[in-house]
């Protein structure tokens, strides 16, 4: 009985292969002969599994959960937007004169804003000087949005030959002989171009400012690349034209604006003139600011346009 | 005023700034600025806590030379600083730990740029804790969700590109929902600053003026910001976008950014709607049962998982779920335990995620467990990195993980109402963690006849100095706990 135990322990944990010894006979494997009716048969079976069943289109499964998927998502929509606009319904309504939002702070921004920012423009004012913590914080969203897109799209520098070829054949697509385009850019882009410049020179007076400015001036470079090709461009916008001016216009701003935070903090004098109203150069920290804050848009546009058209400048 | 109280505005700028200098930096020059920059932040913010603990004062600081309702203004307080201080901390451990595989996971001219993500990502982190405007709040959330997203994908392979485009949808929807709610609230109450909220907040409250839309903006303030920081229903982006990532930015992402908004949400519940408001609307029954719910499904998510980092990602959620779980119980203890969770799981989590860098680089790379067998031995500090972790994780006592827990329980008791599902889930997702961390423990020291890479101490210095002072800071705030909890007492007094 004890040797049995044994033997059966032993071939449990593999050790004793002598049970078989006598019962087995070893030979060979033949090398596999098939038919050629075998082998495409085969072939059908395999595309036949890859096709129907571990497609996730072909499983009844998958189809109707996805049907009931749908019909989940469109209802949870639904409920989501009746309930906000439910809520919506009970906000005050616009233009009511005891409206929570009519206090004492919009009344400050309306009726000293010109004599405190020197602005006539009041939102100019308001974003650039007395929410300006905010507005610097947002051109800093739009300079890391391009260090993104840069991340994503950005060819390494090191180029192949077959890839400086594949770039020669990519100028060879650009429409740059277009002769409507370039006939009607020549006479937009510089208009262009001047309104941007007007609107964000102008932003303390009248409206607009650096935001909106920089996106005329991104339009007008976009139009121009798009007309007369990127070895146009390239003369005067690179990759280093790109970080030189956000650098100096950020870094501009974050210093102009450091000394301003500081001095207001502090109780100390600004020494910055607010000027006389209503003049361009007037509304102390303003006019510089818009500018920088115009450069970024600019400069961050046609950089997104580079990027996804060809991934470098 | 004292030249003191300018240091929360000095350490803002001076990430910004060195987030802008970096683009026309090499990398050298951008990773020592870096470096620079989050010691001097981790050092001023050092001497704010201490000047604070001295004077027992908040320090308001308005952003220009006009005051708070027109203009901007932050505000440091006790709890304030020591966060920013705790982050820095934090910050400076993950970069040094990672920095190694940064090197060889991306590519050489992208380093200047991961320099600029993390500055910025620095800033609106100390933005967000400082910060006492909330549409500030919003801007330098979007900094926050557009840095995260290029902390992902800047290792570029097709995971990190899918999980990034999983991360910006999930965030931006996070994001939309923040900003409406915003916006309802200025609706109804006509501020932005937060301390003019929370009195029009307890005014239109007592009146009852605008039931409706103030309930559904505490709804939509907290679904964003929970949906940002992966709580149960929203956190299926979180294993690929921490599992895929190089690793500094995984150590950053698990344990700084979701934890900055969870510190938002706390500041929104305290200082925006009030917390008696916040309380008396059921939505805080809400978060309760979803954090509930996250420390368990976290868990079994994780104890399914073959890949060890996406495991540790998946324990993130359970974590998660923990300090919502805090949250949810609505007493002010149970928020000293939510916040000193917040400290023991991002000291913990990026030492994790730290130590499985080093196993994974014995182990041929590889993350799979079954290639993982025996790693311990052959790369000493990785191993007792993630041990340490994985025990403090579990709740072992001497960790930090033991005391969370021990404060969680002690908090639960004190709220009859929902003492016995908390206990309950408690004990659960306890031994859940214990299930797959002590799995992973003992297959990283599991002798292995099979030769591997062995790496020493002596090879990679600064990797074993990070591995160490991660160690250390857990022991510390397991054993030094009292004070710790104080503090966050008497910040929290301050906050309200």
């Amino acid at each position: 009985m004890k040797k049995l135990t044994n033997k059966l322990l032993d071939w449990l944990n593999a050790e004793d292969q002598s049970v078989f010894d006598d019962a087995m006979e070893l030979k060979m494997q033949e090398p596999k002969e098939e038919k050629e009716e075998t082998v495409q048969q085969r072939m059908r079976d395999r595309l036949h599994i890859k096709d129907e069943v571990y497609s996730e289109g072909e499983s009844k499964e998958v189809k109707v959960l996805r049907i009931i998927y749908r019909i989940l998502a469109i209802i949870l929509c639904g409920f989501i937007a009746y309930n906000l606009l439910i809520a919506v319904s009970w906000l005050p309504r616009t233009g009511e004169f005891d409206k929570p939002v009519n206090n004492e702070v919009s009344a400050r921004y309306i009726e000293k804003g010109l004599q405190e920012t020197g602005a006539v423009n009041i939102v100019t004012g308001m974003i650039l000087d007395y929410r300006a913590f905010d507005t610097f914080g947002e051109s800093n969203v739009l300079n890391i949005a391009t260090i993104t897109v840069l991340i994503l799209l950005r060819r390494n520098k090191k180029k192949l030959p077959n890839e400086i070829e594949e770039k020669e054949n990519d100028r060879l697509l650009e429409p740059k002989n277009d002769v409507i385009l370039q006939k009607a850019a020549t006479f937009l882009v510089p208009a262009i171009f001047l309104f941007g410049i007007y609107v964000i020179l102008n932003g303390h007076l009248s409206p607009g400012g650096g935001f909106s400015g920089g996106a005329i001036i991104g339009a007008g470079l976009i139009l121009y690349v798009s007309a007369f090709g990127f070895e146009k461009t390239e003369k005067f916008f690179t990759e280093k034209t790109q970080k030189v001016i956000s650098l100096s216009a950020l870094l501009f701003y974050c210093l102009a604006k450091s000394y301003s935070f500081f001095t207001g903090a502090n109780e100390l004098e600004s020494h910055i003139p607010l000027g006389k109203a209503g003049a361009i150069l007037s509304s102390g920290l303003i006019l510089p600011l818009n500018i920088c804050v115009g450069l970024v848009v600019a400069v961050t546009m046609y950089t997104f346009y580079c990027m996804f058209r060809k991934g470098e400048f | 005023m004292d030249f003191i109280c300018n240091f929360p505005f000095f350490s803002i700028m001076i990430s910004m700034f060195s987030g802008i200098v970096s683009s026309v930096l090499g990398r050298k020059a951008a990773k020592w600025l870096n470096l620079i920059s989050i010691w001097v932040i981790w050092f001023l913010s050092a001497v704010l806590l201490y000047y604070i603990f001295g004077t027992g004062e908040i320090i308001v600081y308005k952003m220009g030379h006009f005051p708070a309702p027109w203009g901007n203004e932050i505000r440091a307080g006790l709890l304030e600083a020591g966060l920013a201080l705790f982050f820095c901390s934090i910050m400076l451990l993950s970069m040094t730990g990672g920095r190694k595989k940064l090197m060889g996971e991306v590519v050489e001219e992208k380093h200047n740029l991961y320099y600029i993500l993390v500055d910025l990502m620095l800033a609106s982190l100390l933005a967000l804790i400082y910060t006492n405007d909330l549409f500030t709040a919003y801007v330098f959330v979007e900094i926050n969700t557009i840095s995260a997203c290029g902390l992902i994908m800047i290792r570029q392979n097709g995971r990190t590109i899918e999980a990034a485009v999983r991360y910006m949808i999930m965030s931006l929807l996070g994001s939309g929902l923040l900003l409406m709610g915003i916006c309802m609230l200025y609706d109804i109450t006509g501020h932005l600053l937060m301390s003019n909220i929370r009195d029009a907040v307890s005014s239109i409250y007592s009146a009852g003026t605008y039931p409706v839309p103030l309930t559904v903006t505490i709804i939509l303030l907290t679904c964003g910001l929970a949906m940002k920081s992966a709580l149960f229903p929203f956190h299926t982006w979180v294993a690929d976008a921490y599992g895929y990532s190089t690793v500094s930015s995984a150590a950053i992402l698990s344990s700084l950014v979701s934890k900055g908004y969870i510190i938002l949400l706390i500041k929104i519940i305290y200082r925006v709607i009030g917390f008696e408001v916040y309380r008396a609307s059921h939505i805080i029954d809400v978060v309760f049962v979803f954090g509930l719910a996250g420390m368990i499904m976290g868990s079994l998510s994780a104890i399914r998982e073959n890949d060890i980092r996406r495991m540790i990602a998946y324990s993130s959620v359970a974590q998660i779920g923990y300090i919502y779980m805090g949250i949810g119980l609505g007493t002010r203890y149970a928020m000293i335990a939510s916040i000193f969770h917040i400290l023991s799981h991002a000291a913990t989590k990026s030492m994790l995620f730290i130590g499985a860098i080093g196993l994974t680089d014995v182990s041929k790379g590889s993350r799979h467990f079954a290639e993982l067998t025996g790693s311990g031995y052959r790369h000493r500090i990785a191993g007792i990195t993630f041990a340490v972790g994985s025990l403090s994780m579990v709740g072992i006592p001497l960790f930090s993980g033991f005391i969370s827990k021990l404060l969680f329980a002690q908090a639960a008791v004190l709220n009859t109402r929902k003492m016995l599902p908390a206990l309950i889930v408690l004990a659960i997702s306890t031994i859940l963690n214990a299930i797959y961390f002590m799995k992973t423990v003992i297959r990283i020291y599991t002798p292995t006849e099979e030769e591997g890479e062995t790496i020493t101490m002596k090879q990679e210095k600064v990797y074993a100095l990070t591995c160490i002072c991660f160690i250390g800071l857990n022991i510390f705030i397991g054993m030094c706990s009292q004070p710790i909890v104080d503090w966050i007492g008497a910040g929290i007094d301050m906050f309200a």
